[in-house]
């Protein structure tokens, strides 16, 4: 089998593309060029890496959740943590390969969409190490849910612009940071936090994002002499879990498993996940993916627990795993995660992100089903400090 | 001939350039869609661009993105949109009408029956603002299987190549987007107008429509002597937004009026 997307126009088959008004054209064109000519490039290869190990502090290790394990009688957890990463989730490889990348295209002043707030502190912590200005568009509602992400974001110096239009969310903060970047194409840089939007975008993210799995392919060896039998992350756009996930596309016998926001359960309607609900397909934000929508073609408001999942569509190559059956996608509702956030804490004095414990409570929840000897790698792609005050919310505490 | 080419030959006949107003279908009411075309008509319009709603209007500024809202809030759909046509042609065979917005509405009904029921109704162009001539190979298709006009935007981002590649798929008109950024937006800068108009004109043998920023009686005016069509859509709608269910439609007319004055002058 080889699999080798996307194509030279940006398709990951039906999916991907490039559908954007005719301003930005120009820009993801030259996006585009650019990044094919650095990506390759010995010295920017260099660069992205020295950044990786000594300012996010690379590589993340891999730890066997022995206690949890034990307690579920069943298949062998281990975490690929990176809520190790300097800012505390993956979102920091990205920022810092885009960052470098707008650096050699002469663009002072990066602009960001965030939903939970971590690509929005990973891009305000990368715009400050190189001396840019920076602009994140965060959702009115995210806000309120995200405040200590927030205030980490000003302290870094950056400017965040409350989205009062639509569902306040991160879909909204994405439209107003395209609003942006067709006003000021010119001398900006759009720091895109996922692996969806107009090509180049899903390939260029995906592979800033792939150091998580190329890192654990040397890991799990080392530790349990083979590789697990199946990688786990949670998907909104899905930038974590393609970057576990893509180097183990072409290594057989590794099970790969999606884990979408279920939020009250799939057949209330109030959820973002939209590859297990089977989404029509359909455009928006720059690409053609499966999509959450009524009949007429409207994006549906969505509902998850977590800000970084709370998104209508997904990333394209994600449609296209699901769709040649490489990848399977299930979802997690609201309450089943917040049962695995609980139970990380308590088992492994580790609080993880919201998000991430949705990747958690899938393996949770087949882990007693699998002998002894299996092993699930689960990425365990941020921290849940930002997320105490939604936490403490939901159990009725006042901080 | 189609009705917007018949449109634009008999405007160059009488040397004159087209008025293209925007209307988002569905606001202020449902009820009030059909009479503000004809009363845009009636003001001196000679196309008409008929926005459809989308819930993420991604290239407009506040007011179109709250017309909208409007608009989507009063239940308009992409099959209530072309029931308007419909209604609209009842009463008038040859103005042409555009719909203009977002591809998603268009993929969810299925590019084939939409242009089949474009045909039917009497929409003459089709102008999706998120699909870039990459990625409208199949719409144009099924658009030139009913014989609606593909309508493009470009921009002043456009380099030459794109400009040559657009001018090989448009027909009806080409819609140059005077300004970077979204509907609405201020800054209108005529003098980089005029050094990007050759330019087009070397490839694009079809009239060119300029929009974006046009906001008053002078704005068009100037910009109509450098294009053969002055396309005006926040003003517009911020007039709708601004007005009563009673008199929108003067309202709306009285402003159409004044454009085309200046535009005519």
């Amino acid at each position: 089998m080889t699999y080798n997307y996307p194509d030279n126009s940006g398709h990951f088959g039906q999916f991907g593309g490039i559908y954007m008004a005719e301003t930005l054209i120009p820009a993801v064109e030259e996006l585009r060029q650019q990044y094919l000519r650095f990506r390759d490039d010995p010295e920017f290869k260099a660069e992205f890496a020295y950044e990786l190990k000594h300012y996010v502090g690379r590589p993340s290790p891999i730890y066997h959740a022995k206690r949890l394990s034990e307690s579920l009688g069943g298949a062998q957890i281990y975490l690929k943590r990176e809520d190790l990463n300097h800012t505390g989730a993956h979102k920091i490889n990205n920022a810092i390969g885009q960052a470098l990348l707008a650096k050699r295209m002469g663009k002072k002043r990066v602009i960001a969409e965030t939903g939970a707030g971590m690509h929005g502190v990973a891009t305000a912590t990368v715009a400050a190490r190189f001396g840019m200005e920076c602009i994140v568009y965060m959702g009115a509602e995210d806000i309120q849910r995200q405040a200590p992400n927030v205030f980490r974001m000003k302290l870094l110096g950056a400017t965040v612009v409350p989205v009062e239009s639509g569902s306040k969310t991160l879909k909204d903060a994405c439209n107003e940071a395209i609003r942006d970047w067709v006003t000021n194409v010119e001398s900006t840089f759009y720091i895109f936090g996922t692996a969806a939007g107009p090509h180049p975008y899903p390939m260029m993210v995906r592979d800033f994002q792939c150091v998580i799995g190329n890192e654990a392919k040397v890991q799990m060896p080392e530790m349990i002499g083979r590789q697990p039998d199946a990688v786990i992350a949670c998907v909104g756009g899905g930038s974590n879990a393609i970057g576990l996930f893509h180097p183990y596309i072409e290594v057989p016998n590794v099970q790969i498993i999606g884990v979408e926001a279920g939020g009250y359960g799939i057949a209330s309607g109030k959820h973002a996940a939209p590859l297990t609900a089977n989404a029509k397909v359909g455009v928006l934000h720059g690409n053609k993916v499966n999509l959450m929508q009524d009949e007429n073609g409207q994006i549906i408001e969505t509902h998850s627990i977590s800000a970084g999942l709370d998104y209508p569509g997904v990333g394209p190559e994600h449609c296209l795993l699901k769709e040649i059956g490489r990848a399977q996608y299930v979802a997690i509702n609201d309450d089943e995660a917040i049962a695995a956030f609980d139970s990380l804490c308590r088992f492994e004095g580790i609080i993880p992100a919201l998000e991430s414990s949705h990747a958690l409570a899938h393996a949770i929840k087949i882990a007693p089903g699998m002998g002894k000897d299996k092993v699930l790698l689960v990425n365990l792609s941020g921290r849940g400090d930002k997320d105490m005050n939604t936490v403490a919310k939901l159990k009725g505490i006042t901080l | 001939m189609s009705r917007i080419d018949m449109t634009f030959a008999k405007l160059k006949q009488q040397q004159r350039k087209a008025l293209i107003p925007f209307i988002t279908a569905g606001d202020p009411s449902q009820q009030l869609t059909v009479p503000l075309m004809h009363g845009l008509v009636a003001a001196g319009a000679d196309v008409l661009e008929l926005g459809v709603p989308f819930s993420d209007p991604m290239a407009d500024g506040p007011v179109i993105q709250r017309a909208s809202e409007r608009a989507l809030k009063n239940g308009m759909s992409l099959r209530g949109v072309l029931g308007m046509v419909a209604e609209f042609r009842k009463q008038d065979a040859t103005t042409p009408v555009v719909l203009m917005g977002y591809g998603n509405p268009i993929e969810a009904m299925g590019w084939e029956i939409f242009a089949q029921r474009c045909e039917e109704v009497g929409v003459d162009g089709v102008l999706t603002v998120d699909f870039p001539p990459e990625e409208s190979h199949e719409a144009f298709e099924h658009l030139q299987r009913h014989n609606i006009a593909p309508i493009f935007l470009l921009a002043p981002t456009t380099n030459e190549a794109r400009i040559e590649q657009v001018a090989k798929l448009a027909r009806g008109y080409v819609y140059y987007v005077s300004l970077k950024g979204v509907t609405g937006a201020g800054n209108l800068d005529l003098s980089a107008i005029e050094q990007k108009l050759p330019q087009l004109r070397k490839h694009i043998k079809l009239p060119i429509g300029v929009g974006f920023g046009i906001r008053d009686a002078a704005t068009a005016k100037a910009v109509s002597k450098l294009c053969d069509g002055v396309v005006v859509g926040s003003r517009i709608v911020q007039e709708v937004e601004n007005s009563t269910e009673q008199n929108v439609v003067a309202n709306v007319g009285k402003l159409v009026k004044e454009l085309r004055l200046a535009i005519d002058q």
